[in-house]
């Protein structure tokens, strides 16, 4: 694998009344765990089955029902610490953390507190071409879902569906490296964009199988780079939560509202307090949901259900070899291997099918002028069609439209009609061309006749053409119109060149 | 005729196994015989169609002859077991009307050998007391009486209806758990064997949680070989159950030999207690003597973190129980509080909490929030963890010494009387459980063995203490305590 060089980039400045602020953030993703069954029971996790139908006893908390942990789950969190580079820890332990909810049927949540089963990972944010943030991961840990609580089907009572409860989620935390709210959402897209590429969660955030907790504080510039030498968080502010965040716009704009309040409060003479807070995305503004002092105390434990989790090194190496190419690999081999740019590059491995897509449209043409084609042709059809390219346009149709410009059986112009009937009629693309007469007039002898009777009739403009070279590309046009666009565009410019000069 | 509720387990089973009885008629017996127990209160529910319908079953089985040991015999089953349709409520009013759709592991472990069912039996709520006056069925009382003092006695606790269910002969035997001694007092008040196994030796599943870590099941019966036979269908593993080990599961009957010439018996030092009664001190001796005669050799050691055990296990066992019980919320089984207007979840929460735990649990609850809370943990609940595992180094020293066994006395004193304790401290209940909370915090198997009786005539009982997954060395060296010691009294019957 090559290595991509890349710049880090500026922090974002918010000028104050008084100073410039620098914004410190770190993330807490809970990723919906991509698993059949939940992290302690065989119930199912499918999304949008009727309510409470897919709940065990134990998900439940009947009376005497005991959690068995799901391997498949494990496997997942040690797949997603592979991917983000991470320690895995082969050894870990369960906790409880207690609290009472009524989509909480335990009374618990069982996580992992004290020992989670990621240690130390890294991600490399993309921030534009030539430009990316490298963010610690301090750690992955598993843990339960809650369920849901209904409250607005009936004036007097809430309900709860627990089919979500007990599902695996993985939360992953970062190191406070993110540096403004353009970065905090290109954080999340990009652990999107892995765990995708893993398979361990399918970064569904609509449904909530992505969601963010965002941790915000403000600095004044210069604090950042005293707590990254010293990893002191004196340096840094106060900062505050933002709980379950679900979309990228709101993200930054949260971050964006709560940086500024925090600024206000400072250079009003306050001090930011500690605490939890909400987004509401109509009034665009965050709110106080508990402050420090009405922070749950969660009674951590070590869930006694549960035996310490021991894995194996050789199981940990097996998940590992079975591990995908990963965006940042295969942006880089696309960018080395096919020559493409940077920001195609970016573009074709935003998903795993994309840039199979885009390989299996190569075939043995240029990688370059695939590229354009898929990312100009192909998914702005395929996105103005609402439908994925694979479904609009087989990948070896685009091999075979661009085999045909590459040897100069037809144009640019004619590949892109092409294309339009091979998507109407999914024929074979060199059918088409075939059936419709489309392959390039490449018969100089058929272009010179053309272009004669072209001269002929129209001799004020030869006259024109001659004092003004820039004009032949009318004689160029006429003779394309004449052949219905069929004749070889360079044989043309070529006759044209001859007879206007001759 | 032969009294058929005076049959030990294993009696009936080879009466049975002869055709000298059916198992229709002895479940036909013990259920008459509960039916007129009822001033025992041992029974909370009964289950006569059920036992019936097992026991035809069972003798259709014995009939093909190639029925297990415990197929066609009456037991009853403590009420900490959920079984399936039938009322499994921890003894507990916040489990009101709970009917569980499924049956524990140890119950359907037990039917599937073609067990039959009689009933559940009391207990403290929850498991958690020394004396059965926490049930929400009111106590049990106990068989036993001091002379011709009619006085009703505690049978101990938590499994005080098992204990005297087995002790009046209302069933063959019982299923008990024990997570501080609740097995093994309740088996020393009422001259009964009782045996918690090694942690993990019996699954949990479907048993309601006290505290996870020390819970754990074993049969309460008539005598050794009755634990040997009932405790070997009681066990082995379930996948259900993280916690139960995979191990195989001897044949604990065959290694009941009571040859013990050669064993270590170890004597703890720190378990003479300052103050222990003098009959106490006594049985000790001789139940030493005993184990000397039959060729054991006596050992005295020393496991010099006894003194904390305590303390230590009523940090540990609340901050379990506070979080295992923090599930009986009113909202999906039991008992639900009625709301006033306006109240909201937390009034729900608090109401039908305050309603449906006893005084005990929700002092255990709170102690247990307490040593789990923020700035209390360290102090609290870290610091008796880590005696904890001191305490098991005890015992794992000793072992390492070659000691193969370790003898003390099971209680500290015989069954006292109801209502006896009601005014004093909480901790002077506690303290019946001062030489049974060491096994559990170190998760090992011990057995209590009645040896004898007190100046009253009431049953005392000494506990032996085993390695870890030795139960049928265990049993074994039991069994030849009990043939030295030779108890046969029973309580007379009053009932």
């Amino acid at each position: 694998m090559l290595d991509l060089t890349y710049e880090t980039p500026k922090p974002k400045v918010i000028a104050g009344a008084k100073h410039d602020w620098e914004l410190v953030i770190g993330l807490e993703v809970h990723a919906q765990v991509s698993s059949n069954a939940k992290l302690f029971s065989g119930a199912s996790t499918q999304f949008g089955a009727e309510p409470n139908s897919n709940v065990a006893f134990v998900d439940s908390a009947m009376p005497g029902m005991l959690p068995v942990i799901n391997e498949y789950c494990v496997a997942q969190a040690v797949r997603t610490g592979l991917g983000l580079k991470a320690e895995i820890h082969l050894k870990s332990a369960f906790d409880r953390k207690n609290y009472f909810y009524p989509d909480l049927p335990q009374g618990y949540q069982i996580s992992q507190l004290y020992e989670p089963i990621v240690g130390e990972g890294e991600i490399l944010v993309d921030m534009g071409p030539g430009v990316a943030r490298l963010v610690r991961i301090e750690r992955i840990h598993l843990e339960q879902d809650a369920g849901k609580s209904v409250h607005d089907m009936d004036p007097n009572m809430s309900f709860v569906d627990l089919n979500r409860t007990g599902v695996a989620l993985m939360e992953i935390v970062s190191r406070p490296d993110i540096r403004g709210p353009e970065e905090a959402a290109a954080y999340v897209t990009k652990m999107r964009q892995i765990l995708r590429y893993l398979g361990t969660c399918d970064g569904n955030m609509q449904n909530g199988n992505l969601r963010a907790d965002v941790n915000v504080s403000i600095c004044r510039p210069g604090q950042y780079e005293k707590y990254m030498e010293t990893q002191d968080f004196s340096h840094l502010g106060t900062r505050c939560e933002i709980k379950n965040m679900n979309s990228m716009r709101f993200i930054q704009a949260a971050i964006e509202y709560e940086a500024r309040r925090q600024i206000a409060i400072v250079e009003g003479g306050g001090e930011v307090s500690q605490e939890t807070r909400l987004y509401d995305p109509d009034k665009n503004e965050t709110r106080s949901m508990r402050s420090k002092e009405e922070a749950h105390d969660y009674r951590y434990f070590p869930c006694p259900d549960l035996l310490p989790l021991e894995i194996e090194q050789e199981w940990v190496d097996d998940i590992g070899k079975g591990l995908p190419e990963l965006p940042d690999e295969k942006k880089a081999r696309f960018i080395n291997d096919y020559g493409v740019t940077e920001y195609d590059a970016s573009v074709l491995t935003a998903e795993v099918y994309l840039a199979n897509y885009f390989e299996a449209s190569v075939g043995k043409g240029d990688g370059k002028k695939t590229a354009n084609w898929v990312i100009n042709e192909v998914l702005g059809r395929a996105n103005k069609a609402e439908t994925a390219p694979q479904d609009l346009v087989a990948p070896e149709a685009n091999a075979a439209i661009l085999a045909m410009v590459a040897s100069d059986e037809i144009s640019t112009k004619i590949a892109k009609e092409v294309l339009e009937i091979h998507i109407e009629t999914k024929d074979d693309p060199a059918k088409i061309v075939e059936d419709k007469g489309l392959k390039q007039v490449t018969d100089t002898g058929a272009i010179e006749a053309a272009l004669d009777e072209i001269i002929a009739a129209n001799p004020a403009q030869v006259e024109k053409a001659k004092q003004n070279p820039k004009l032949a590309g009318w004689f160029v046009g006429q003779v394309m119109k004449a052949t219905g666009g069929k004749a070889n565009p360079k044989a043309v410019n070529q006759l044209v060149a001859q007879k206007l000069n001759g | 005729m032969t009294d058929l509720t005076k049959l030990t387990l294993a009696e009936a089973r080879d009466k049975l196994r002869a055709g000298d009885v059916t198992s229709v008629e002895l479940t036909e017996t013990f259920l008459k015989a509960i039916d007129e127990a009822d001033a025992l209160n041992a029974f909370v529910h009964k289950t006569p169609e059920i036992a019936l319908e097992r026991a035809k079953a069972a003798d259709a089985r014995i009939a093909q002859g190639d029925a297990p040991d415990m197929c066609g015999l009456p037991i009853g089953i403590k009420d900490l077991f959920c079984t399936k349709g039938v009322p499994s409520q921890a003894a507990s009013a916040i489990l009101e009307g709970f009917k569980p759709e499924y049956e524990s592991t140890i119950s359907q472990k037990l039917e599937d050998s073609g067990a039959v069912m009689l009933g559940k039996l009391n207990m403290d709520e929850f498991a958690m007391g020394s004396s059965n006056e926490t049930s929400v069925y009111g106590n049990a009382i106990n068989p036993w009486r001091r002379g011709n003092d009619d006085a009703a006695l505690t049978p101990g606790g938590s499994s005080g209806g098992s204990a005297s269910a087995v002790a009046a002969d209302l069933c063959l035997a019982a299923t008990g758990t024990d997570t501080g001694g609740s097995i093994r007092q309740p088996a020393a008040f009422t001259g009964i064997t009782g045996i918690k196994p090694t942690y993990g030796r019996c699954s949990r599943w479907g048993v309601v949680a006290f505290a996870s870590s020390l819970d754990q099941a074993g049969p309460m019966t008539k005598n050794v070989r009755d634990a040997a036979i009932m405790l070997e269908a009681m066990c082995g593993h379930d996948e259900k159950d993280s916690t139960s080990v995979d191990l195989p599961v001897p044949n604990f009957e065959a290694m009941l030999t009571g040859d013990i010439r050669g064993k270590k018996i170890g004597i703890p030092k720190e378990y003479r207690m300052d103050g222990m009664p003098a009959e106490i001190e006594k049985l000790w001796a001789e139940g030493t003597e005993m184990l000397k005669a039959a060729g054991a050799e006596i050992v005295d050691i020393s496991l010099p973190h006894t003194k904390y055990a305590l303390p230590a296990y009523y940090v540990i066992a609340p901050a379990e129980a506070s979080s295992n019980l923090a599930r009986y919320d009113g909202v999906r089984y039991g008992h639900r509080a009625t709301l006033a207007a306006g109240d909201g979840i937390t009034e729900m929460y608090e109401k039908t909490r305050a309603e449906g735990f006893g005084h005990e649990v929700q002092r255990r609850v709170m102690v247990g929030t307490y040593v789990l809370s923020a700035g209390f943990y360290d102090a609290y609940y870290n610091r008796a963890r880590r005696v904890r595992t001191l305490i098991k180094q005890d015992f794992e020293n000793v072992f390492a010494q070659g000691i193969d066994a370790i003898l003390t006395p099971a209680t500290p004193s015989a069954a006292f009387g109801l209502g006896e304790m009601t005014d004093a401290d909480p901790i002077q209940m506690y303290l019946n459980d001062v030489f049974t909370v060491t096994v559990n915090l170190a998760g090992l198997p011990g057995i209590s063995v009645p040896t004898g009786v007190d100046t009253q005539g009431l049953p005392l009982g000494l506990q032996l203490i085993g390695r870890p997954w030795e139960e049928g060395d265990l049993l074994n060296t039991a069994y030849a305590l009990e043939q030295a010691a030779g108890f046969v009294a029973k309580p007379g019957k009053w009932w």
